[in-house]
């Protein structure tokens, strides 16, 4: 039942809820399963969400070490703590992490949680395939560490390149491990797009048009849709690695017809792209953050998404601005450069209109406004030696130096990680239902901001320098020492500000101030459900008449009528102005999600020993995922009660 | 009056009033671009067609750096491939058969079109098997070979999860439980067979008429 006035004025009554009874038989119906065996069956979007940043954010934890590891070894000439095969491993685990187990994963992680609350759904498009996914990803990052543990860590670098990687100068099975986590997190990366774009399109809550979505969902449907086209490219590459190394193909091997710089055009097809599928979700987590601070809705709406859009296509033609080194034709490579200078063209559209609106908002400096404003001064700063990569003489002298060490850090950590971290402080409340302490919050950042430019910035002058990249150690007398030593130093503060964020973190869970349904005054839907939100996220599903919801007046109807409390529904709608069009049944949670995945990690795995596992445990997965397909008899005799047909 | 009673009371006058929307009229499945389906359909559509069209690369890429194509000097033989691309086009007709016949919501027609396409998925499944023996390379012969293989082995790889996908759903067809939204999974399972046969046109043509010319 609504309220009785739907034009409210009060925070709590601006959008309509159902009343008590209506609410609990939503929850009910909605919650996953309880009991061990009900945490394997889960399948709710926030609950695997959680699941999942947890999971990322572990990741991003070990890859953390492993850095630190790197930056004790290197903070002094002639170390001898790491020897040169296990910094092998180490910088390959350390990279390969951060890429394929943390930066482009948690973008995902996060997006299924947010997305079905900021457009109105009450669940993902298909959230057993989103469990599928987690659970896959998971399987794979373990398999990975495992390996690891027992000495058998990839050590051909985050991108392993041939012939380093092929079976002559890598025997043994460190880079078959490599090949197969490739498998594992672009299988799930891949689910997550599908489900992520079905979802934008289909589950939108009536009324909101495509020009009315909030930015970050348009930031994750560009995402999506890149994941799509770039990484199938980096599966193939591995796939024809892992045949070169276990069955003899020859893709790889220029004995026998086959080419290396191959290898370098499938993976960085996929692997520029790659750059702007960890970038490009965190310009949608700017433009939430921007918008609530600066109290105002971003400028320039259009040019925003145009800007996105273009920058997804011009990402799919950079990718051999990382072959400059590479015996290729100059005037290809001119092009690349000419590209490469363009992207910068979308980029400096979105942050003027974020400073545009900034500029004309009442700023309210919090914590999350402080991580987005450090994005501003560190990407550009690697924007601009992006600009100097992109020119193929300077590239030449710096390929393979600390220089580009420099450069990606700069991109990658301000372009993600700081963005990344203020989202976490800003969508804290809503996950858990408290705020995240302020002084600690002030603390995490300017350790953070300060300890990175004290890693990274010497790296720019050790490149220059000559410093090469991926080296165990350097003798003293190339003079290098103290610079590494300052990067070291800094590379402990970022440790220590890390630190901060879990204890802050672990105390806010416990302590931390309860933030209610809209702590920020924020306008889009997400925050007009209560936090952490009920198992159906709305108990009403909301019209939407603007891309400010919370901010403008909620003119009638303001929710929809004749959906059931009593199962699983969601209201689809069309695509471009999401006008209601039918009701549609969910699945159940269920087990088989998590047990497919098992069978697939069983095929994944074995396949690295025996090409023979590809048949005998397809069995299994065949097995799996037809029950997990399978209707139950009680669920459908159910819903052929309700049934309405077009 | 129950709670519930109430609730569906209130939302009642609440739609009344102007002030919801009644969405309880609305069918609870619908077809083709409609459907959520269709738009995970078409998103692996879009994964696979990338991978096709990657190895149709990597096959010309290899191609331009060799002195001799193939390397192995002899052309696949071309009678199992023209034959089971003749079945496959002709595959094309019961699965329509089937698709109209499901967005007819009639069982009896999804039960014997979908029957006479599993009888033609064990027809080019059993050619692909002699095409395979016909391709005169081996996958470790040279990098001709290993590319051959792999577009070969990539499009048998959709022959089999296809064909296995509408196993399942035929023999859910016939043993129930039915409802309405399996006859929205038939319609996108055809339309999922659409592509893997129109996607072998492009294949075909590389693996046996690249060779060629």
């Amino acid at each position: 039942m609504t309220a009785p006035d739907p034009r409210h004025d009060t925070l709590e009554r601006r959008m309509p809820r159902a009343d008590p009874a209506a609410a609990t038989a939503l929850e009910r119906t909605w919650r996953d399963p309880p009991g061990i065996i009900g945490w394997f069956a889960a399948i709710n979007h926030k609950t695997i969400s959680k699941r999942f940043m947890v999971t990322t954010i572990l990741f991003f934890l070990a890859g953390g070490v492993l850095a630190l590891l790197i930056r004790l070894q290197l903070a002094q000439p002639n170390a001898g703590i790491i020897g040169p095969d296990r910094y092998n491993q180490i910088f390959t685990m350390h990279g390969s992490t951060m890429m394929f187990l943390f930066a482009v994963p948690v973008m995902q992680a996060v997006a299924t949680y947010l997305i079905p609350l900021m457009i109105g759904a009450r669940s993902l498009a298909f959230p057993r395939l989103n469990a599928y996914a987690y659970w896959i990803f998971t399987m794979g990052g373990i398999m990975l560490y495992a390996a690891f543990f027992v000495d058998a860590g990839p050590d051909a670098g985050w991108f392993a390149y041939v012939p380093l990687s092929g079976p002559q100068y890598s025997p043994g099975k460190r880079v078959d491990f490599w090949a197969q986590m490739i498998t594992f997190t672009e299988l799930s990366g891949l689910m997550e797009a599908v489900v992520i774009i079905t979802t934008i399109l289909k589950l939108r809550a009536p009324g909101m048009s495509l020009n009315r979505m909030p930015l970050y969902v348009w930031t994750m449907l560009v995402t999506s849709f890149m994941v799509l086209f770039a990484m199938p490219s980096v599966m193939l590459a591995s796939t024809a690695l892992i045949t070169d190394r276990l069955v003899g193909t020859h893709f790889y091997n220029p004995g026998e017809g086959g080419d290396a710089l191959l290898w370098q055009h499938l993976f960085w097809f996929f692997g520029h792209p790659e750059v702007y599928l960890i970038f490009i979700p965190p310009l949608g987590f700017i433009s939430s953050i921007v918008a609530t601070f600066a109290r105002r809705p971003v400028v320039g709406y259009p040019a925003m998404v145009l800007a996105l859009v273009t920058t997804a296509f011009l990402a799919f033609g950079l990718w051999v601005h990382h072959m400059f080194a590479t015996n290729l034709p100059e005037l290809g490579k001119t092009f690349f450069t000419a590209a490469s200078l363009i992207i910068a063209v979308p980029s400096a559209v979105q942050i003027f209109c974020w400073i545009a609106t900034l500029g004309s908002g009442r700023l309210h400096v919090k914590t999350p406004l402080l991580f987005v404003l450090a994005f501003f001064f560190i990407l550009v700063l690697g924007g601009l030696t992006g600009l100097m990569l992109a020119s193929v003489s300077l590239d030449t002298q710096l390929h393979d130096t600390f220089f580009v060490v420099a450069h990606l850090h700069y991109v990658l950590l301000g372009g993600a990680v700081f963005p990344l971290f203020g989202a976490f402080y800003y969508w804290f409340p809503k996950f858990t239902g408290r705020l995240l302490n302020e002084r600690l919050g002030r603390w995490n950042f300017w350790l953070f901001f300060i300890g990175f430019n004290v890693t990274f910035f010497p790296m720019h002058l050790l490149g220059l320098w000559g410093m090469p990249r991926r080296v165990y150690t350097y003798p003293a007398e190339m003079g290098w020492g103290d610079m590494n030593l300052v990067a070291s130093i800094g590379a402990a503060t970022i440790a220590a500000s890390v630190l901060l964020f879990l204890v802050n973190v672990a105390r806010s869970l416990r302590v931390g101030a309860v933030a209610g349904p809209d702590p920020w005054g924020a306008g889009t839907l997400e925050w007009s459900v209560a936090s952490p939100p009920p198992m159906g996220n709305f108990e009403v599903i909301p019209v939407v008449h603007g891309r400010y919801p919370l901010w403008q007046p909620q003119p009638e109807p303001t929710h929809v009528e004749g959906m059931s409390n009593e199962w699983r529904e969601v209201l689809v709608t069309t695509v471009a102005d999401a006008e209601p069009d039918h009701r549609l049944w969910m699945p159940s949670s269920s087990v088989w999600p998590f047990l497919s995945a098992l069978a697939t990690t069983v095929l994944f795995v074995g396949s690295i020993f025996t090409p023979w596992a590809v048949v005998w445990a397809a069995v299994p997965v065949a097995v799996a995922t037809t029950i997990w397909f399978w209707p139950r008899r009680a669920v459908v005799r159910e819903r052929v009660r309700s049934e309405l047909r077009p | 009056m129950n709670a519930l009673e109430q609730n569906r009371a209130a939302g009642k006058e609440a739609v009344r009033r102007g002030a919801a929307l009644d969405v309880s009229g609305m069918p609870t499945f619908a077809f083709s671009t409609r459907s959520p389906m269709w738009w995970g359909t078409m998103g692996l559509v879009a994964i696979e067609s990338t991978v096709f069209a990657l190895t149709i690369m990597a096959y010309f890429y290899l191609r331009s750096h060799a002195t001799v194509w193939p390397m192995s000097r002899f052309p696949p033989d071309l009678l199992w491939g023209n034959l089971n691309t003749a079945i496959l086009l002709a595959s094309m007709w019961p699965n329509h058969k089937a698709k109209q016949a499901a967005e007819r919501l009639d069982l009896h027609g999804v039960r014997l079109w979908m029957t006479v396409c599993m009888v033609f998925s064990l027809a080019f499944l059993a050619v692909r098997v002699f095409e395979f023996g016909a391709l005169n390379t081996r996958w470790d012969s040279d990098a001709y070979g290993s590319v051959v293989w792999m577009l070969l082995g990539l499009h048998t790889t959709h022959l089999v999860t296809d064909a296995y996908d509408s196993l399942v759903l035929t023999v859910l067809m016939f043993t129930g439980p039915h409802e309405g939204k399996r006859f929205v999974d038939v319609s996108e399972n055809a339309g999922y067979w659409y592509f893997v046969v129109l996607s072998w046109l492009p294949i075909y043509a590389v693996i046996y008429w690249g060779a060629r010319f």
